[in-house]
């Protein structure tokens, strides 16, 4: 019987092409959304978690002031110093290395061209916390960054307009008026969520410290974590040091604040997730209307196909034979149509994720969800027009006109 | 040439509705018809003739009065059991044809023995036999809408005996044809009630028609007003 319900319902189904297209429209058009939403919506998530990743996984940056937002009244709480640098680097286990950061921003002028950039002093530290490659050149060496010389490390974006990508290394160029070698040249990192990472010069922070900033304050320390260690753990043990030596005791507020770019990545993909889910929810809505689209139409069909059905019973078919053949047809249609809308929405995805600067994914789970949903829709509302137009009385139905 | 009653009807009533607009088609109708037979019925509208007939179709149940059909008590059967009792030995001939559109001639005869659950080699074959003996072989492709009316009515002929049913019920089946079409579509029958033995039971309005039958039951006010029976094959009775 199985077989040959499915076979009537096929052969209904392509005798009508423009009925079964209309009726399964609105289950293409809800499947292909929920799918590419749910798609585009990990999509971001990655994205999200791969700008994230770039600033490097396992650091924390520590900066004095208490967060985002604390702002207020009360004197600044003071920058750090190198002993700071030291004494975490020294005294916390499961901390591989500490990055000071001095910040200055400046022109840089090579051949009369010239460029407005960022200058980041900091040690060579700062290249073992991240992972972030030199294409050509060197890092600082001992000399150099000891006795802070003029010498530099530049972002691709530098090099793109100073030098039109041409050799940099041994070029020497000016920064805010004095004059620099260049040593090497960082790979790119590309727009990340934080601006344009390859824009900006590297130099020994002492160096800046003393022609830049004319102070030895430290703005920004850069910790890389031992991932054998539990984050939570390194995070209280440095504030535990910082404490100390910034003199706060007793339940005082710290004045600085640890900043985890794990805990970055959590609450990013906290919001993309939420996002997700609730366009996800929208799209949800499109495919019951979608479901509540094949019954309407399959009860119209049933009115329209009376007098087949009649012909149908009077020849011999068996009620639950015409509930079988409706209900296939029902099921039939709506899997069709969430095939359709699986391919549609592969090619939303791939039409929209260059658009929103997301990587084309293809999640297997939801497209079989969302197939197994479409099938499960064609189940539910097909079932009572099937239902009705089984329980027709095949003379009232012969005589229909 | 008279075999065993194949239909008896006992005592049929029909009771459409109920209270007091209830409407009384049949009022004890007694029938015998005997396998093999070419049976004509005729009468008025409203007479009971329809009722008759969708009762001797398995396609209602009487109000009361026993209808016996191949020695099983219809009355008694359920819808689906009703249903397999016309798959098995009842063929339907209509007036309006009643072919699926959209199909070709070949599949609306295969269409019965789809639901018979009969292989497909097998389907096939019957139905190009079918509709051999109704001189449309060549035609097996084409859809209703690419058919003449009597060309139609020859496929659903072809359709109500693709299973070797025992009884063809024929609703007024030359009711939308002209006059040389239905002459063609009686000599059809009547050759399939000769050649298969097919017992035909056939409504129609016409005495022309009427006249290829061996028995014409008459039907008036919901009985059997009186039964004609003709000596020979085709020879007119009044």
């Amino acid at each position: 019987m199985f077989g040959t319900t499915f076979l009537l319902a096929v052969r209904s189904i392509f005798r009508h092409k423009l009925r079964s297209f209309l009726t399964t429209l609105g289950i293409i058009i809800g499947v292909a959304a929920v799918v590419a939403m749910v798609t585009l919506g990990q999509a971001t998530t990655k994205a999200a978690q791969a700008q994230v990743a770039s600033l490097g996984t396992n650091i924390l940056q520590i900066r004095p002031g208490q967060g985002f937002g604390r702002g207020g009244g009360g004197p600044r709480p003071p920058d750090f110093k190198q002993e700071d640098v030291d004494a975490i680097a020294e005294q916390v286990a499961g901390v591989t290395a500490v990055a000071p950061q001095a910040q200055s921003t400046g022109t840089v002028i090579y051949q009369g061209a010239n460029w407005s950039t960022t200058i980041n002093g900091t040690t060579n530290a700062f290249f073992q916390v991240q992972p972030w490659p030199l294409v050509s050149g060197r890092v600082f060496n001992r000399q150099e960054e000891q006795a802070g010389k003029a010498v530099c490390i530049i972002g691709n974006t530098i090099r793109t307009n100073l030098f039109r990508g041409g050799e940099a290394v041994g070029e020497r160029m000016r920064v805010n008026g004095i004059s620099c070698d260049i040593i090497g040249v960082l790979s790119t990192r590309g727009q990340g969520g934080f601006g344009d990472q390859d824009d900006v010069v590297i130099m020994p922070i002492k160096q800046v410290q003393r022609r830049f900033t004319g102070n030895r304050d430290i703005r920004l320390m850069l910790v890389g974590v031992d991932p054998a260690y539990d984050g939570q753990q390194v995070q209280a043990s440095i504030s535990q040091v910082l404490r100390e030596r910034r003199s706060i005791t007793g339940g005082k507020e710290d004045d600085f604040n640890i900043f985890d770019t794990a805990q970055i990545s959590a609450t990013l993909t906290g919001i993309t997730t939420l996002l997700t889910q609730i366009v996800t929810a929208v799209a949800a809505i499109s495919l019951v209307v979608g479901g509540i689209g094949i019954m309407n139409i399959m009860l119209v069909s049933v009115t329209e196909r009376t007098r087949e059905i009649g012909i149908r019973l009077a020849i011999g078919a068996v009620a639950s034979e015409v509930l079988m053949q409706f209900l296939m047809e029902a099921v039939v249609l709506s899997c069709l149509g969430g095939l359709v809308g699986l391919a549609v929405a592969q090619l939303v995805v791939l039409g929209l994720a260059p658009l929103m600067q997301v990587p084309f994914l293809f999640v297997p789970q939801i497209n079989v969800i969302a197939f197994l949903i479409s099938a499960l829709i064609g189940i539910v509302f097909g079932y009572f027009p099937a239902r009705r137009a089984a329980s027709l009385n095949p003379i009232d139905a012969l005589r229909h006109e | 040439m008279a075999g065993d009653p194949i239909i008896q009807l006992r005592r049929v009533t029909k009771v459409y509705g109920d209270g007091p607009t209830a409407f009384q088609a049949l009022k004890g109708v007694d029938l015998d018809i005997a396998a093999g037979d070419f049976v004509a019925v005729m009468g008025p509208s409203g007479s009971g003739k329809s009722t008759t007939m969708n009762i001797l179709g398995c396609l209602d149940v009487p109000s009361g009065g026993e209808f016996r059909f191949r020695g099983v008590h219809v009355e008694t059967l359920g819808r689906d059991q009703r249903a397999l009792l016309r798959r098995k030995y009842l063929g339907f001939v209509f007036q309006g044809f009643n072919l699926l559109a959209r199909t070709t001639a070949l599949e609306n005869v295969e269409l019965p023995l789809l639901y018979r659950g009969d292989p497909k080699k097998e389907r096939r074959e019957a139905a190009l036999a079918a509709l051999d003996k109704v001189g449309l072989k060549q035609w097996w492709d084409h859809t209703p809408a690419e058919l003449s009316g009597g060309q139609q009515q020859r496929v659903a002929i072809a359709r109500a005996i693709v299973t070797s049913p025992d009884v063809l019920l024929a609703d007024e089946p030359t009711g939308n044809l002209d006059s040389e079409r239905s002459v063609e579509i009686m000599q059809l029958l009547t050759s399939l009630n000769r050649d298969s033995g097919i017992t035909v039971l056939m409504v129609t309005h016409e005495p022309d028609m009427a006249a290829f039958a061996r028995t014409v039951i008459h039907f008036k006010d919901g009985l059997v007003e009186r039964i004609e029976r003709a000596h020979h094959q085709g020879e007119a009775v009044a």
